[in-house]
């Protein structure tokens, strides 16, 4: 075989001459072609990819398809690859593996094949069982692997790495917007949702309603039961709270019996009232703690995102305070509205009334 | 230092010794018992107050310590098959261990392990230079290369020769007297992950707890 060598044109480049064993342990994977496509010769790890040397003596295309996967070629080998220097073969039988190479001629008219597995090394070496022998010393191949399985590692440990943080990020969080006692959102979270609800009411999505509930003669439950007592009554109404409302609501508790519900969606005015009404007759229920009966009552102010043109918490909550002190005013175990700043014919009822500038309606019961 | 040399340090513990003593360590380091994060940074002296700890704690001397961490390490998953892909014999790893550094910043850049090089002596014995910004690392490598050995099944004597000064760094030399390279079987080494094998849940050397190197040579009195 002649070798050439940068020399200039006309001179003769000096020959190399090796044998096919030390054209072997150089590139173990190499194919000799002669003139008419017929393996001649074939190193090593080519040899355990055919199956053994009884490939020698067949042509290329019985051992291999020629060209890219999925375009391969009817035309003999020697004319595809006489079209390109950059070849592709895959194995027949091993689909999923492709071999990339330089195909040269040599000067007696034949095809000498120099390949490399390529991306496909790690599924090679698992097929062919091949180990650091069959790759010669210059190859990359361990290096390749080295670095896929180095990766791989360290791409587990930031993905661990990530996940703790993330688990830290979460309790948190939790931590940070829950109210120890009850287990419901503390302030922060509920800001916060409120924000997102605003947000999200303003740019098309669905209204959504603030309810403001206050507990009636809880006080005299914590002075004659004590704290204990009154914590277990909390416990008992956030409870009520969690069962009368969806997944999505949020349920705040934000002084000591002052709560606040974020109510998704409920626009229908008659719906909310039910709900309101169902609150108050279960907080109303008697709760027997340490052999004790404890009765409180609750008063619910409401207002709706529908009833206002200029969305704004803060004027949404302070409507639904003050919807709820009209409650309280009236007698308490109530559920008043407010009617926000647009005029709402459903809502507006004869008996409609102005306390400061916040209008304040009752819904019409009977439902 | 590299967080992954501080989790290596904290398996190598925790594997070998047990969580009370991991305990005991991290209460004389005055830190919580969770430890280390492989892939966070921590000041120099925070790996050599460990160290330090380490060895009161063991009632091991610091040489003989950084000698078992080493071997500890060399054994874990998935450090073992990386340092394999070193060579086909024990003779070619230790070649190679010129690359180490080199390969290790391949895929952490700034992973800071010592320079390496290893020469064949006149005798016929290899001498393991390390070149490091401590010294540490040469009984470290000592350890390293001696579990290298068994896994390999080459027999071999490996000492810590000592440490001195060059140019401000410190050098230290390992001599290592091949015997026989094919002494025993060795471990088995595909170059292949069994297929069926996944991937490690217990990621890089945080978890040594889960060495494929079947626990041979791990107890260290």
């Amino acid at each position: 075989m002649r070798a050439v060598g940068g020399r200039n044109m006309g001179e003769r480049a000096p020959e190399i001459k090796l044998d096919t064993r030390a054209l072997g342990l150089a590139m173990p994977m190499y194919i000799f072609l002669d003139s008419k496509d017929v393996i001649q010769a074939m190193g090593p790890t080519v040899m355990k990819v055919v199956g053994g040397p009884s490939a020698l003596g067949h042509r290329l295309t019985d051992c291999f398809y020629v060209g890219q996967s999925g375009c391969t070629t009817k035309t003999t080998a020697t004319m595809q690859l006489a079209a390109t220097r950059r070849i592709h073969l895959t194995p027949r039988g091993w689909p999923q593996i492709g071999l990339r190479g330089c195909a040269i001629t040599t000067e007696d008219q034949g095809i000498l094949l120099n390949l490399t597995f390529g991306v496909h090394l790690s599924e090679a070496i698992r097929i062919f069982e091949l180990t650091q022998a069959d790759f010669a010393s210059s190859d990359m191949a361990m290096e390749l692997l080295y670095l896929q399985e180095a990766k791989t590692a360290v791409l587990n440990e930031f993905g661990a790495l990530n996940q703790r943080l993330d688990d830290a990020r979460r309790s948190a969080l939790d931590a940070a917007h829950t109210d120890t006692l009850t287990g419901l959102s503390n302030r922060r979270a509920f800001d916060l949702a409120l924000e997102q609800s605003l947000s999200e009411t303003r740019h098309g999505g669905a209204a959504f309603a603030l309810a403001h509930l206050d507990l009636d003669h809880f006080k005299a439950v914590n002075d004659t039961l004590g704290h204990a007592a009154g914590d277990q009554v909390l416990a008992h109404v956030a409870q009520i709270l969690r069962d009368e409302t969806r997944g999505r609501d949020v349920v705040c508790r934000v002084g000591g019996d002052e709560f606040v519900l974020l109510l998704h969606e409920a626009m229908d005015l008659n719906r909310l009232e039910a709900m309101g009404q169902r609150i108050i007759a279960r907080l109303e229920r008697p709760l027997d703690i340490a052999g004790q009966s404890c009765r409180i009552s609750g008063s619910i102010g409401i207002s709706v995102s529908q009833h206002y043109a200029a969305l704004s918490g803060a004027v949404m909550m302070a409507d639904a305070d003050a919807a709820l002190y009209q409650a309280k005013r009236e007698g308490r175990a109530r559920c008043r509205f407010a009617t926000g700043d647009l005029a709402h014919e459903d809502v507006n009822e004869p008996n409609r009334e102005v306390q400061g500038a916040t209008l304040v309606s009752r819904v019409s019961g009977g439902f | 230092m590299h967080g992954l040399i501080n989790t290596a340090i904290q398996s190598f513990i925790r594997h070998n010794y047990g969580t009370p003593v991991w305990a005991q360590v991290c209460a004389r380091l005055e830190m919580p018992t969770s430890g280390f994060e492989a892939m966070l940074k921590y000041d120099d002296a925070v790996t050599e107050r460990l160290i330090g700890a380490t060895s009161i704690t063991l009632a091991r001397p610091r040489t003989l310590l950084l000698e078992d961490i080493g071997a500890f390490i060399a054994m874990t998953h998935p450090l073992r098959r990386l340092l394999r892909f070193g060579g086909a014999s024990y003779h070619e790893f230790l070649l190679s261990l010129d690359e180490l550094p080199a390969r290790a910043r391949m895929c952490l850049p700034d992973i800071g392990v010592p320079e390496l090089s290893c020469a064949t002596m006149p005798d016929g014995s290899l001498r393991l230079r390390v070149v490091g910004d401590v010294v540490g690392w040469g009984a470290f490598m000592c350890g390293l290369v001696r579990a290298v050995a068994d896994d390999y099944g080459a027999l071999a004597v490996i000492d810590y020769l000592g440490s001195g000064q060059e140019n401000g760094a410190a050098c230290e030399l390992v001599q290592i007297l091949l015997l026989d390279q094919a002494f025993s079987e060795g471990m088995q080494f595909d170059l292949a992950q069994e297929a069926d094998r996944p991937s490690s849940p217990s990621p890089l050397m945080a978890c040594g707890l889960t060495t494929d190197a079947g626990g041979r040579g791990q107890k260290y009195g």
